[in-house]
């Protein structure tokens, strides 16, 4: 079950109460935060219960990304800036003006071996890393499925201002503002935006990608253990982006079960009133009030009767100029949409 | 548009809407009132500001002088120094919305005391004048002020250009200042995405204003690559080849060449979301065959040289200034030539990794990601070579050397978090959140801000005639680099810690204690503009203790330091004939410096020209008509400028004539200046001795 023993599907708590909680937590954790402050890289960043950073990594793809971060750092640090900073000093300390005993020779200005050295250091340097970016980022390629002996959860992605849409096409289910994820199963996702240029973003799973209309772009992700991600959108889009979160929940496969049952029972059909809703250029909270009272549970949108004919339809009706796809939860506009395959940004291989 | 809604609207989208204040008086809540109370502070600073400016001009009796020595000057010099003042006018106050911001997001766990919308426009008009209109008029006017000096020239070849590039600049810089009091700028960001920008998600004059203003100046830039360029190939001194420029002359050339190739892609961006935006084009929106990613390109394809025409020219500054404070030749002048060539070069085949998340192949994301990393490679060169030259040196640390040492240290770390980036796989990670804004900042201030300074104090003497104060100016310098510090390190925690830029405000309590070091350095950064303002003042008042009438305080190597403090404005009494690398220190040596020529010859000089002037002041209308609609004045204003260049076509008597006698005159008299000067060593440079003329025993060998 989830490790904090709560509801798996709570997502981050409204503003006024998360202001308030925040108070409590900034005295209750205010050592933890200065520690925060002093070696941030070591502590990698968890707090409270949410993981924020790739160095603090939950899922395969971050860890790798972690190592490589370090990794990176570690060759440049130690072969690059250690000579710089250890040579500055002396050479400033050392040919001073006010000393009279170093040598000083006005018209030098060339040594053959220093050139070689001084070029070819940095060459070597760069072809090693960039033998390494030519691997890593086949490895790491967010278009790769991920290597598991399970099946890919399939999640198609929508970005709204400013919100995201979480629709699981195989389940029949959608949601807004936690995106729920059975552990140890890898997870396929399918990202476009019913609106501006989106970028989604889990840290501590692994990549982030862009979401853009009339196209499809492509990500996979893997948590480990179950937890709470913070989830979010990193390209700016209007007033209400910094507030576009969302929680990430990882949980076992029986609970991940479980909470598609629940979504399926307590859930609200979807209806274009709802995909209206959704269009409107405002934040999850307000699409709440905007909804009937049962639709949402602590923050999160639950929505039912998703057929995984509504991605590709939204897709379309973006690509051809009318943002907002009204008629097509059922009937002969979604078997039309749903017909040709949706461009994208790259095809999937 | 019809003729009815020209005289139904005669001024277009503009009413009492566009004021900075109209909201907080419509809805007075108290968020309206701290941000209209902020935006109307900052448009009554403007007005303040220009009626202040125009009542001194006019207490002083300042207008003729100002236009008939200033504003239709075609001398590379003065336009060089105006160039100069606007950007630091701009920097001020990108500096007050930089801490504006670091205020908010300190505050920012749950709100902040800006709106979304006000802190949007803020970090969107803090990167468009950084870029725009404090770097780029900065590295121009550095440039148009040393760059004809340095290669022997009377002045660029095409000086009324040279004006008209500085006014569309300043008309472009004017617009961005207008939008403080009038409407809003934009919330897009310096690169301004659509359809984010587009018409539907944003109606208002913001998307406007940025697009006008970056066309203004990036036409400016344009002209200035090329006259830049013609100039540093035809202008010459006789001997000054290619390979004897001095290294700053040739990162001149450089971004000359960046800037005729670079700046296309970007006015064809901005043109073409206009058309998007005036005309319903679909260049780039969502539906209707537009695409996005196209713009995203075309941007970056200007963005990424970009970069690299505000850094090499700084990259020229340090190299000067190691050289002449360590008192030494440049190490390694080849392999720093063939650096920074390859840098211009290569900075063309890099820019997809500004968006390695939009979903290419990976094979396409690793080519990239290794071009980027290409570059590291002669930076580091560079970097090396400089450390070369301190090596053997005597290395006097005055505050261009501040800079430049800071600038090292920094640009070491900066360019380390740059090869992680450069990683698709780490890029992944970190991209779109405050590591990259902590990166970018990282190499843009040692290296494109920390030069431009550098820059100023090494040349300021040779401009006006008198040193700076150097204690002001170490203060300042190390106020900077600390600053710098406190404010951009915890980016990079944050950053790794998931905070996206640009957010106005975010819940994590996590994030304050290194937002609030941030905000600690943002202050000392602006304790550090306030240094620079206060050196300036003292270094007026003192002014009579610090004169360097001879024109060479620092041992300067390079032939600008071989005229008179500020230089007569024909630069060379007679053209220099140049034999060596470095032109002066081997006339110093050979004992050839000072000396008067045989015969003196009369000089042509272009006379003053209103056409400059005359075409910023209609670009500025054109783009202000633009952008609020009011259509009248945008063709007027065409009309205008086009007269005015067919008016400028038919001028006749365009240059006028120095008798050789006058220019005998001047340049004996300051050569009486230079004989009755004492030569003084380096050990008394900073004193007031030092009236620049440099004692040569300085240069020999020791072992």
């Amino acid at each position: 079950m989830n490790r904090a023993g709560r509801d798996p599907a709570r997502p981050e708590p409204s503003r006024g109460r998360s202001r308030r909680i925040a108070k409590v937590r900034i005295t209750r954790t205010l050592l933890r935060c200065l520690a925060i402050c002093v070696v941030p890289l070591l502590l990698g960043a968890c707090v409270g219960d949410i993981h924020l950073s790739f160095l603090d990594a939950q899922g395969p793809v971050a860890a790798e990304q972690r190592w490589h971060f370090y990794w990176v750092l570690g060759v440049m640090g130690v072969l690059v800036a250690g000579p710089i900073f250890l040579a500055l000093p002396f050479f400033v300390w050392r040919y001073r003006f006010g000393n009279r005993q170093s040598k000083y020779t006005p018209k030098w200005a060339y040594s053959r071996w220093l050139e070689i050295a001084s070029w070819g250091g940095p060459i070597v340097i760069v072809g090693v890393l960039a033998y390494f970016v030519w691997l890593d980022s086949h490895k790491l390629d967010p278009y790769k499925p991920l290597a598991s002996s399970q099946p890919a959860l399939r999640v198609q992605v929508i970005g709204y201002d400013w919100k995201w849409l979480f629709i699981y096409p195989d389940q029949g289910i959608a949601t807004v503002g936690t995106l729920a994820l059975p552990a140890g199963r890898p997870v396929a996702m399918y990202l476009t935006s019913a609106t501006v240029m989106q970028s989604f973003f889990v840290p501590s799973l692994g990549s982030q990608i862009y979401a853009m209309g009339g196209m499809v772009t492509r990500l996979h992700l893997l948590a480990s253990r179950p937890g709470r991600f913070l989830g979010e959108n990193t390209m700016y889009n209007g007033n209400g982006f910094h507030q576009q979160k969302f929680t990430a929940v990882a949980m076992s496969p029986d609970a991940f079960r479980a909470w598609v049952a629940k979504v399926r029972t307590t859930g609200v059909p979807m209806s274009a009133r709802i995909l209206g809703a959704l269009a409107r250029r405002d934040t999850r909270e307000q699409l709440i009030d905007d909804l009937p009272g049962n639709a949402s549970r602590a923050g999160t949108v639950y929505l039912t009767g998703v057929t995984p004919q509504l991605f590709p339809a939204i897709v379309r009706a973006t690509r051809d100029g009318s943002p907002m796809p009204l008629q097509h939860v059922s009937g002969r506009a979604a078997k039309a949409a749903a017909a040709p395959a949706a461009p994208r940004a790259r095809q999937a291989r | 548009m019809s003729a009815w809604a020209i005289v139904q609207h005669p001024l277009g989208r503009l009413s009492m809407h566009s004021l900075p204040f109209y909201d907080m008086l419509q809805n007075p809540t108290t968020k309206h009132l701290v941000n209209g109370s902020i935006a109307g502070f900052a448009a009554s600073l403007v007005v303040l500001g220009a009626i202040v400016v125009v009542g001194l001009i006019t207490r002083y009796r300042g207008w003729r002088t100002l236009w008939c020595d200033w504003l239709t000057s075609t001398d590379h010099k003065k336009i060089g120094i105006m160039y100069v003042v606007i950007a630091f006018v701009m920097l001020a106050r990108a500096l007050i919305e930089a801490m504006l911001m670091r205020a908010q997001q300190a505050w920012g766990l749950g709100g902040g005391f800006l709106s979304p919308d006000h802190f949007a426009q803020l970090f969107s008009t803090h990167g468009t004048i950084m870029i725009f209109f404090m770097a780029m008029p900065f590295l121009t006017g550095l440039i148009n002020f040393v760059m004809p000096l340095q290669i022997g020239a009377r002045d660029v070849s095409v000086p009324v250009l040279n004006s008209v590039s500085l006014m569309l600049t300043a008309a472009g810089a004017m617009l961005v200042m207008v939008s403080l009091v009038l409407g809003e700028f934009s919330t897009g960001g310096w690169f301004g995405y659509p359809p984010y920008t587009e018409i539907a998600y944003n109606p208002g004059v913001g998307p406007d204003y940025w697009i006008w203003s970056l066309s203004l100046a990036g036409l400016g830039s344009t002209l200035t690559g090329i006259n830049f360029a013609v100039t540093i190939y035809k202008e010459r001194a006789p001997g000054m080849k290619l390979m004897r420029m001095p290294l700053f002359t040739w990162a001149a050339l450089c971004i000359s060449i960046l800037m005729i190739f670079a700046m296309p892609p970007l006015t064809l961006a901005t043109a073409q979301l206009a058309l998007d935006r005036y005309l319903g084009f679909h260049y780039f929106t969502n539906g209707f065959g537009g695409n996005m990613m196209h713009f995203v390109n075309l941007f970056w394809l200007f963005g990424h040289p970009e970069v690299y025409i505000l850094i090499i020219p700084a990259f020229g500054v340090y190299s000067e200034v190691f050289s002449t404070y360590s008192g030494k030749a440049l190490y390694g002048y080849r392999s720093m030539v063939l650096a920074i060539m390859s840098i211009a070069i290569l900075s063309f085949t890099v820019w997809l990794h500004h968006f390695f998340t939009m979903g290419q192949d990976a094979d396409i994301n690793a080519v990239f990601g290794i071009a980027s990393m290409l570059i590291g490679i002669p930076t580091g060169v560079k970097i090396y070579n400089w450390m070369w030259t301190m090596f053997r040196g005597r290395v006097r640390i005055t505050t261009p050397m501040v800079y430049a040492l800071g600038f090292i240290v920094l640009f070491v770390l900066g360019g380390m978090s740059g090869i992680l980036l450069a990683n698709p796989s780490i890029d992944y990670q970190v991209h779109n959140t405050v590591f990259l804004v902590a990166h970018f900042h990282n190499v843009a201030v040692p290296g494109v801000l920390f030069g431009m300074l550098a820059g100023y104090h090494f040349w300021f003497p040779k401009a006006f005639g008198f040193r700076l104060d150097e204690r002001w100016g170490i203060f300042s310098a190390l106020c900077w680099t600390l600053g710098f510090m406190l404010a951009f390190f915890p980016l990079y925690a944050l950053g790794i810690m998931g905070l996206p830029r640009r957010s106005a405000a975010y819940a994590q309590p996590a994030y304050v204690p290194l937002e609030m070091v941030a905000f600690a350095g943002a202050l000392l950064i602006g304790v550090a503009l306030a240094a620079l303002v206060v050196q300036l003042w003292v270094s007026v008042r003192h002014r009579g203790e610090n004169r360097v009438p001879a024109g060479d305080p620092w041992d300067g190597r390079s032939l600008e330091w071989s005229v008179s403090a500020p230089p007569p404005e024909y630069n060379f009494p007679c053209l220099p004939v140049v034999n060596d690398r470095d032109a002066f220190t081997a006339a110093k040596e050979y004992g050839t410096a000072y000396r008067e020529p045989g015969e003196y010859a009369d000089i042509v000089l272009p006379r003053n020209s209103a056409t400059g002037p005359l075409l910023g002041a209609s670009g500025f209308g054109i783009a202000f008509g633009l952008v609020w609609h009011i259509w009248w004045l945008a063709i007027l204003c065409a009309l205008l400028a086009a007269a005015a260049m067919v008016v400028r076509g038919f001028a006749r008597g365009l240059t006028r004539t120095i008798p050789a006698a006058e220019v005998r005159r001047q340049h004996q008299g300051w050569l009486a200046v230079v004989r009755a000067s004492v030569p003084v060593t380096r050990a008394d440079e900073r004193a007031p001795a030092n009236q620049g003329l440099a004692n040569p025993a300085v240069l020999r060998e020791t072992s």
